[in-house]
């Protein structure tokens, strides 16, 4: 067994959001819109039934659809599941009922929520009502909840705050609503690219070597990409190395950690046969080249964690290039 | 047993827009769906199932967006299937949708491809940084811009062939009524002198940021004999796939987009692609690619791609028009990016590419990649069926 079997992988947060906009086209627009003046509108299908939300297109014969009706703000609980312990950006923050709710004058459910205090509180068939928000913003959340007819919650649940708006011109209706979407992720490393990480966290570059084509993996994958057998030949390279291709990133975008402009570069470390994405800083971007020698430039040990950014960046050795065809075959 | 015969019936697609915020997701699918049913005189009973693609889901945060899709595509008692191959999706789709009738199983095939861009942010969707990395990460045109250097090393090509591609493709795309941009006198000067965006790929190089979305109606050959003016019939298909990295990997060449390339020609019988071929549709999301990609395709020796450029070889009337619809530089929904191209190869062996019809086209590739150029489809359309 290696060492990098009997060591816990490293594990770190990944989260990832974005406000998406949802452009709602000519049925959803007229649908949300209703909302806002809070009414319900269906649209009616090839075969006569009234689809709450509309559908642009019907079912069956996929023609689109553009007889709107009103619907009633009432309607049947048809089926309902239990959340006990709602989730952030859930409809309620205290526990609810998920239903499809058939209103009346439609002929399918919608899915929203059922403010019903335990499960006691709701049964299939049970009569609700929409609960309407205080300022309706033309969206789905303009009904905060659904309630019981016949004995409605007498402390109401309070909403979470109202959704974002998109902006649009004074009058204009809703034509975009803005889906706020993230994802909390757990991202676990490899064993073999622990054991690298915990390497840089001491200063040193670890990586590995297939024993079948003899070359040197950085990070090490674990298996060879070529050969596809476990490369447990562990090899300490080196932090100096060579430029072999690189661009200069002048353009700045949305998520981006370093200030443009920077140059992006492979580079090539001494013993390894395959190149990483760094940074180059220590002369002006227009004196890098394929070619360059470089040496790490660490940051002061005391910052060190299990990461590559413990190099600040790569800077030039002084050495005379390295000539073209020392790296031609790594680009 | 042989490939049954098949044919694409008709094509359809959007007015590409950086914004199609007048219409929902369902919507902007529709409006190429319907185009390719009208241009196939194809009815939705006739239709035997539906291939979807599109690129990563984060573009537009839809877990499996095929399921909501559903209704628009007519899918409801129908098989759906969804294709992800990164940017080449539009390309695999179709021929994923060709295997369909090339193997017998039904005789028209609905095939669609899109993106909604405005929905979200590729640039941000294609940075994120999982934990432990250099954050070195730039978009795709920081992934390519490196390997666009070493292309420029490794051949000696002039500087300026990168603008000469660009220039030709905005002035194709203003004779496409559907382009994204429509820039009928910008000039190799005119692109030099744009930004430098990622050093060396420059602002005027590089693809547009579009929602859109293509769609084809594939058929058997029966359903191919029945096409007024004469279908496109399918002559060859290919996809390869390689690892992103590896030790002593080609970034520049890749050996999946000659492996492609290769057994493509061959089942077309093309022996010499540079003279029997007429037009390509490449996918050239940045200038350089398009040199690049002849020699990766075989149109041109190693080294030798941006010459065939240089000499206005690959403008229409030259040698090999490509791209005259205007290409990736013209109009890029991402996932629909690949579909075009294999549509507008279509569209040129049926005559009915409008104003940049290339004149007398009766045999056209059509080609994408995706990922890190680890992604290769592409295949061989004709105006006369295979082997007549």
């Amino acid at each position: 067994m290696t060492a990098a079997e009997t060591e816990t992988p490293l594990s770190a947060p990944l989260d990832v959001g974005f406000d998406y906009t949802r452009s709602v086209g000519p049925v959803l627009g007229r649908f949300v819109n209703a909302l806002r003046e809070r009414r319900v509108l269906g649209v009616r299908g090839d075969d006569g039934r009234v689809h709450v939300p509309p559908v642009e297109y019907d079912p069956a014969t996929a023609r689109a659809l553009t007889e709107f009706t009103d619907v009633a703000d009432e309607g049947t609980v048809e089926s309902w599941s239990w959340v006990a312990e709602p989730l952030d950006g859930q409809p309620l923050r205290r526990p609810f009922a998920w239903a499809l709710i058939r209103l009346d004058g439609a002929d399918t459910s919608l899915l929203h929520a059922v403010d019903a205090g335990s499960p006691a509180g709701i049964r299939t068939g049970m009569r609700v009502r929409a609960r309407w928000a205080d300022e309706p913003v033309g969206h789905i959340r303009d009904i905060v909840c659904f309630v019981s007819t016949e004995s409605p919650p007498g402390d109401p649940a309070p909403a979470p705050a109202p959704p974002p708006v998109a902006d649009r011109a004074e009058g204009d209706p809703v034509s975009t609503v803005i889906t706020p979407i993230h994802l909390n992720f757990l991202h676990s490393a490899s064993p073999e690219e622990s054991r690298y990480l915990r390497g840089l966290a001491e200063g040193k570059l670890l990586g590995q070597r297939c024993p079948a084509c003899g070359k040197v993996y950085v990070p090490p994958r674990g298996a060879c990409p070529t050969d596809g057998v476990p490369t447990t030949d562990e090899v300490e390279l080196p932090d100096t190395g060579t430029v072999t291709t690189f661009c200069i990133v002048n353009v700045p975008f949305l998520g981006q950690r370093l200030k443009p402009p920077y140059v992006a570069a492979y580079i090539l470390l001494d013993g390894a046969d395959i190149a990483f994405l760094h940074l180059v800083l220590g002369c002006e971007a227009s004196e890098v080249r394929m070619g360059l020698r470089v040496r790490a430039s660490w940051k002061p040990r005391e910052q060190f964690s299990t990461t590559l950014e413990n190099i600040a960046h790569f800077e030039p050795t002084g050495e005379p290039d390295a000539p073209y065809e020392s790296f031609a075959h790594h680009l | 047993m042989a490939k049954q015969l098949a044919a694409v019936l008709g094509t359809g697609q959007t007015h590409h827009r950086a914004k199609r915020t007048d219409v929902s997701m369902p919507g902007l699918l529709r409006e190429a769906v319907d185009r390719a049913l009208a241009d196939a005189q194809v009815d939705w009973p006739e239709i035997d199932a539906v291939v979807l693609g599109k690129a990563p889901d984060m573009f537009e945060g839809v877990m499996m967006p095929e399921l909501f899709l559903a209704d628009a595509l007519g899918a409801n008692g129908k098989p759906l299937l969804r294709v992800h191959t990164a940017g080449s999706v539009g390309g695999s789709t179709a021929l994923v949708a060709a295997s369909l009738i090339q193997a017998g199983v039904h005789r028209k095939v609905l095939t669609v491809a899109f993106e909604k861009q405005s929905e979200s942010n590729a640039m941000w969707a294609l940075s994120i940084l999982p934990p432990f990395q250099m954050p070195v990460g730039a978009g795709a045109g920081g992934y390519f811009a490196p390997h666009v250097r070493s292309y420029l090393r490794r051949s000696g090509a002039p500087e300026h062939v990168g603008a000469i591609v660009a220039a030709k493709d905005r002035r194709n795309g203003a004779l496409n009524p559907f382009a994204h941009l429509r820039q009928p006198d910008i000039t190799v000067e005119s692109v030099r002198a744009s930004q430098m965006l990622w050093d060396p790929i420059r602002y005027d190089e590089t693809c547009p940021s579009s929602d859109g979305a293509c769609a084809m109606v594939l058929g058997d050959e029966s359903s191919g004999d029945a096409v007024e003016g004469g279908a496109a019939w399918i002559h060859a298909t290919a996809m390869r796939t390689e690892p992103t990295t590896f030790a002593g990997r080609d970034q520049v060449n890749p050996q999946a987009g000659r492996d492609a390339a290769a057994a493509l020609w061959k089942e077309a019988g093309i022996t010499d692609p540079l003279s029997q071929v007429d037009t390509a549709e490449i996918y050239v999301p940045f200038s350089w690619f398009e040199p690049m990609w002849l020699e990766n395709l075989g149109f041109m020796a190693e080294g030798e791609g941006w010459k065939l450029t240089e000499a206005g070889e690959t403008a229409l009337g030259g040698r090999l028009p490509v791209n005259p619809s205007g290409g990736v530089l013209s109009s890029n929904p991402i996932g629909a990016s690949g579909m075009l191209r294999f549509s507008e190869a279509a569209k040129q062996v049926m005559g009915r590419a409008g104003d940049y019809q290339v004149d007398g086209a009766r045999t056209a590739l059509g080609h994408a990649y995706g990922g890190g150029s680890q992604y290769f489809s592409m295949w061989v359309v004709g105006s006369a069926k295979p082997g007549s």
